[in-house]
């Protein structure tokens, strides 16, 4: 996880290992053990002000890291904000993960040790900008008591504190063991941005170089000695149970050690991947299916749609929406999101090694202390006998804010007394995820000389939020499936919000990437753009009327038009859609140029991205995650749709689930804006860009106006009309 | 009882006892505990399992050991030392391409067999060689721009 040293320790231990193994053993063999155990925290000899820095005597510097890494560029980012406050020597700078403590380690949004929302950067940047700046004050202490002159006759940087007038300088190594018995300062002051010198700077990320080796460890990757591997199958209806499981054939194939009969699935453990699904092939399983069997995706609607018919609890009102509503030239639309998977590269996994007074994980987690916690229940064990060794994920979206894999495997693992690596399927994965829930939102708005004088909107869906963290869930309302309802960007003088909880037939749900403002992004400006056309503007011409009192949004917008030639004239059926976010605190305009061919099939052209994050702490690192998040948005939007039938989930791979591949994938601009406001988040954003910019494209080059995702092709067929 | 299979990978003999249908992917990650070629589908449908045989690109999670021995096989762990990955794992670095990685074994091991059969791909040549490569974090824009500054060896 350095990036600056040639040779990692973990590099030394697996090729040392690989060659005392190669020379000493015969057949078979395993080649390399992959971190059996973390580094643990260790602050002896150092100088450890705070959970977050450790700097030893040679100058060498780890930083904590709170937060995971799942590619969102999080450890590069955290540790910049440190280290700038910190001035550490940028190229001395170590990442570790954090060990499962919320006291010490919880996000201060949540409370918890959660990565998600887009927050990391938003909830510490001033707890570890405090944390930095008051290392290096005490740093400073111990260099100006050993000098015996005043802190405020030194300075820093860089890993060294200076002395100007006397021409004396200390490193930071040098200085440690002395710092670490100076009292830390009260108030310290933090520095003026334009003074930043690593944030704000596209710095290289820490933790790709060994990704282009093969060094990266995920979860995936754990290898204990003496560890076994499984895989498993779970009821393939929701809530259903297992029955009965004929093993005799299964037992008898070459490397199946073991079969596993848990509640809700069945696991077959093996020498490896390879005979653990080969024995699972080879069982019978009878499944009680329970009362879910027979549910269709149609059920899920039916039951949706009528739920969506009821009043919500009232998340916002300002003006008098009703007398609003009932003047002006009116509009009503419904528009409808599928259930989606996370599908992350990277299957849910997870190894456990439980022996009789202790339990030991190695996974890949959004949700340290959660897992620990969940764990500690399933191995019958306190807490404290639960070590959680984190490691990087091979993508995350949010499948990685549940603890069931851990939960599954530690059931799994407390059957036998060696380290087992459960493993999923890619079609178990996608089969037994949380699924983004269905949504259904009505918006019904009234227009007065071409502006929006009235605007009701009512969002029916799933309540996570309530199943996930149930005291954030108050008055009925999801605060998540609203979030970017309530805090639509435009001067809306008659103002109202309403919320529907309305669950899914047997279908568990999370969190995905981009979360709630998912759903309300694509309903506002997808309405927005209806609502233009029937006023006779031009789409961004109407929003800008609209955005007077939200200076950040208009200058995004603005400069998306410029830089996406919006206006300049296109052949037939290719067409510009605009979507404006104001989710996440970033404020983000984004043009997606499309072209409609005459079967319906669509070819994006383009894509441009104004991004206003406010400071942004690595430049780069926020390009890539728009640029990202807008190909994870527009997947869903061309072909994400997860449906049900007998209960069961449709589809299974990515021959069915698909996937956008690079064939597919236009040139993407981002520009991202200097400023100087606090830093907004970014993971989520891109994904909630896409969608209804195609979705505006797609009207503006057709004329038809999609209600639904993912984009029925039928519908666009050259000759139809909306 | 089969007899014990033996691969050349990276240079290197190696021999285990595995069943012949054994696809490589399980070999290289479980047996012999080569854990950069990842496990995404075991379809061959998204390209994270990418290996060299004879310096092709091949998806290992469908190819049986039987079929590969007295083949040359390389991976994501020595790919570097081939003229052609080392230049596509630096672009990939000047580029900062990779996002969550865990995809990128597979994308460098396709992009490295591109680039030694075609030195300066156009982008329908991009296209064709890495569309069986899915990345969820969505990096393709860089990966295109990536596998064009290794063929042409352009300094960043």
């Amino acid at each position: 996880m350095n990036a600056h040293d040639s040779v990692s320790r973990r590099a030394l231990l697996t090729g040392g290992l690989a060659t005392g193994f190669l020379l000493a053993f015969h057949l078979p063999l395993r080649a390399a053990v992959n971190e059996p155990v973390q580094p643990r925290d260790a602050t002896e000899g150092k100088f450890a002000p705070n959970a977050f820095i450790r700097i030893d005597e040679t100058g060498h510097t780890v930083l904590m890291m709170p937060q995971v890494e799942m590619g969102q560029g999080t450890y590069t980012s955290i540790s910049a904000v440190l280290a700038e406050e910190l001035d550490a020597d940028w190229s001395r700078v170590e990442v570790q993960h954090a060990p499962p403590n919320d006291k010490l380690y919880g996000n201060p949004t949540f409370g918890l040790q959660v990565t998600g929302n887009s927050n990391s950067i938003r909830a510490w940047w001033l707890p570890l900008r405090k944390a930095g700046a008051t290392a290096r004050a005490m740093l400073v202490q111990a260099a100006a008591a050993q000098w015996g002159v005043e802190p405020a006759s030194c300075t820093a940087s860089k890993g060294e504190v200076a002395h100007e007038a006397s021409g004396r300088k200390l490193a930071y190594g040098a200085l440690a063991l002395a710092a670490q018995g100076q009292t830390p300062p009260k108030d310290v002051a933090l520095k003026d941005p334009k003074d930043f010198v690593i944030i704000g700077q596209p710095l290289k990320r820490l933790d790709t170089p060994d990704k282009v080796n093969g060094k990266a460890v995920y979860g995936i990757d754990a290898i204990l000695p003496g560890m076994k591997f499984a895989t498993v199958a779970a009821c393939p209806v929701f809530g259903g149970k297992v029955g009965k499981v004929d093993d005799s054939a299964a037992v008898k194939l070459p490397g199946v050690r073991k079969v596993v009969v848990l509640d809700d699935m069945v696991a077959v453990i093996g020498d490896h991947m390879w005979a653990a699904k080969k024995g699972l092939e080879a069982l019978k399983i009878e499944w009680n299916e329970g009362p879910n069997a027979a549910i269709t995706t149609k059920d899920v609607w039916d039951d949706l749609r009528k739920a969506s018919q009821k009043d919500g609890a009232v998340a916002k009102s300002d003006g008098d929406i009703a007398k609003a509503l009932a003047s002006g030239d009116k509009f009503e639309a419904a528009y409808e999101l599928p259930f989606l998977a996370h599908a992350s590269m990277e299957p849910i996994n997870a190894t456990v090694h439980v022996k009789p007074d202790s339990c030991e994980i190695w996974t890949g987690t959004q949700i340290m202390t959660r897992v620990q916690s969940e764990a500690a229940k399933a191995a019958g064990l306190p807490v404290d006998k639960v070590i959680v060794n984190n490691h990087l994920l091979g993508g995350g979206f949010g499948r990685k804010l549940e603890p069931d894999m851990v939960i599954a495997a530690v059931k799994i693992a407390k059957q036998v007394d060696y380290p087992v690596k459960v493993v999923w399927t890619r079609e178990e994965d996608i089969q037994h995820d949380v699924y983004r829930p269905v949504y259904r939102d009505q918006i019904t708005a009234s227009l007065v000389d071409g502006k929006v004088a009235g605007w009701k909107y009512k969002v029916a869906g799933s309540a996570v939020l309530a199943r996930w963290l149930p005291p954030a869930f108050q008055k009925g309302i999801d605060i998540d499936a609203i979030d970017a309802a309530v805090d639509a960007p435009y001067d809306f003088a008659n103002f109202h919000v309403e919320y529907v909880r309305a669950e899914p037939l047997s279908v568990p749900t999370g969190f995905w990437r981009g979360v709630g403002p998912n759903n309300n992004v694509f309903a506002v400006e997808c309405a927005m753009d209806e609502l233009a056309r029937k006023a006779g503007k031009d789409p961004i011409e109407f929003r800008k009327s609209m955005l007077t009192k939200n200076p950040r949004m208009l200058a995004v917008l603005g400069q998306v038009a410029e830089e996406s030639d919006w206006g300049e004239p296109l052949p037939p059926r290719v067409g510009r859609g605009v979507c404006v976010q104001p989710s996440f605190a970033s404020f983000i305009a984004t043009v997606v140029e499309a072209e409609i061919d005459d079967i319906g099939e669509i070819v994006l052209r383009r894509i441009t991205s104004v991004v206003d994050t406010g400071i942004a702490v690595n430049p780069d690192t926020v390009k890539a995650q728009i640029e990202g998040g807008l190909i994870f948005g527009l997947t869903a939007a061309l072909y994400g749709e997860i449906t049900i039938d007998k209960g069961r989930v449709q589809q299974s791979n990515f021959h069915d689930y698909r996937m956008m591949r690079i064939n597919e994938t236009p040139k993407i601009d981002v520009i991202v804006v200097k400023s100087g406001e606090a830093p907004g988040g970014i993971g989520e954003a891109g994904v909630n860009a896409g969608p209804p910019a195609l979705r505006n494209a797609i009207l503006a080059a057709t004329g038809v106006a999609l209600r639904r995702l993912p984009i029925d092709r039928k519908l666009l067929a050259a000759g139809k009309k909306a | 009882m089969h007899m014990a299979t033996v691969l050349t990978i990276n240079g290197e003999t190696k021999s285990f006892d595995a069943p012949p249908e054994m696809p490589l992917l399980w070999v290289l990650r479980d047996i012999l505990g080569m854990t950069g070629t990842k496990f995404g589908c075991g379809i061959a449908q998204c390209g994270a399992c990418t290996v060299h045989v004879d310096g092709k690109a091949v998806r290992s999670c469908v190819l049986p050991v039987s079929a590969v021995e007295n083949r040359a096989i390389t991976t994501i762990e020595h790919v570097g030392s081939t003229p052609a990955g080392a230049k596509v794992q630096k672009a990939w670095l000047d580029l900062e391409v990779i996002q969550c990685g865990y995809c990128q074994s597979g994308q460098i091991m396709s992009a490295a067999a591109l680039l030694a059969a075609t030195p300066n791909p156009d982008d329908s040549d991009i296209d064709a060689a890495m569309a069986g490569n899915i990345c969820r974090c969505g990096t393709y824009v860089r990966i295109r721009e990536a596998v064009k500054q290794a063929a042409n060896g352009r300094q960043s």
